[in-house]
C-alpha cells in the first residue's frame, strides 16, 4: 500500500506541477521528483521481495498508515525548502516593513 | 536494512558533480556573452539541471526510505544508528542487501533518469524546431 500511496502522490503532483507549468515558483517538480524516486525505489524492493516468495504489495492497515505518512513527510519537507528558498520573496517583504 | 545507504552514496556523488557542472556552465556563459553574441542559442537543456533531476530523485527516495526505515524500527537516532549494526550476525546480511538492493535501486533510478534525458532532449528540439519553422 505504501508503494501504491506513494505513486498516486507522484501523479497526482506531476498533474499539478504539469498544470502550473511554465511557472516554476512553487517548486512542484522537487515534490513530484521526490515522491517518484521514492516510488522507483520501493519498486526494486519490490522485485526483491518476490524473489524472496514474499507478495510485491503490502496490503495491510499498517502499510497504509506509513504510507501516509510517507505523503505527509513528502508535504512537509517540500514546505520546507520552499520557505528556505522563498521564491516569492515574503520573508524580504517583512524586512523592509520593519 | 539499509538498503537506502547505496542510492545515498550515488545521491552524494552527483551533487558533487552537478555543482562543478553549474560553475563550469556560468563560466561558459560569462565568456560565451563577453566574446561575441552570434551563437547565443541554447544546444540543448543544460547538465546541470539534468543532473538536478537526478540529486532531487536520490535526495527524496533516501529521505523517505529513511523514514520507512525509521518505522520499522531499523533506524534508530542513536548510535550505531542501524539496528542491524547491534547483532555481528547481522552485519553480513546488511552489507549484503545494500550491495544487491541498493546497488539495484541506484542502476534503476539512474536508468529511469537516463531515459527521462532522452525523452526531455526530445521534445525540447521539437519545440525548438516547430519554434524556428513557426518564424
Amino acid at each position: 500500500m505504501c508503494l501504491l500511496i506513494t505513486l498516486l502522490a507522484a501523479v497526482i503532483s506531476t498533474i499539478v506541477w504539469y498544470v502550473n507549468a511554465p511557472k516554476r515558483q512553487l517548486g512542484l517538480g522537487t515534490l513530484s521528483l521526490m515522491y517518484w524516486g521514492a516510488a522507483l525505489m520501493w519498486t526494486v524492493d519490490g522485485f526483491f521481495r518476490v524473489a524472496e516468495g514474499e507478495p510485491f504489495l503490502d496490503l495491510s492497515v499498517n502499510d497504509a498508515l506509513l504510507g501516509l505518512l510517507i505523503v505527509i513527510c513528502g508535504l512537509v519537507a517540500w514546505l520546507l525548502i520552499l520557505l528556505y528558498n522563498d521564491p516569492k520573496k515574503v520573508f524580504k517583504t517583512f524586512q523592509f516593513k520593519n | 536494512m539499509a538498503c537506502f545507504l547505496a542510492p545515498a552514496a550515488e545521491a552524494i556523488i552527483v551533487s558533487v558533480i552537478k555543482k562543478n557542472e553549474q560553475r563550469k556552465e556560468e563560466v561558459a556563459l560569462k565568456n560565451e556573452v563577453a566574446a561575441s553574441a552570434t551563437t547565443t542559442s541554447e544546444t540543448g537543456i543544460p547538465w546541470s539541471r539534468k543532473l538536478s533531476w537526478l540529486t532531487r530523485m536520490l535526495w527524496g527516495g533516501v529521505f523517505l526510505l529513511a523514514i520507512e526505515h525509521i518505522w520499522h524500527g531499523e533506524v534508530v537516532p542513536w548510535p550505531p544508528f542501524l539496528t542491524a549494526m547491534n547483532n555481528p550476525a547481522d552485519i553480513q546480511p546488511m552489507l549484503m542487501e545494500i550491495l544487491t538492493v541498493g546497488g539495484t535501486m541506484v542502476l534503476f533510478v539512474t536508468a529511469v533518469w537516463y531515459v527521462m534525458t532522452l525523452v526531455a532532449d526530445r521534445i525540447y528540439q521539437k519545440s525548438d524546431v516547430l519554434a524556428t519553422s513557426e518564424k
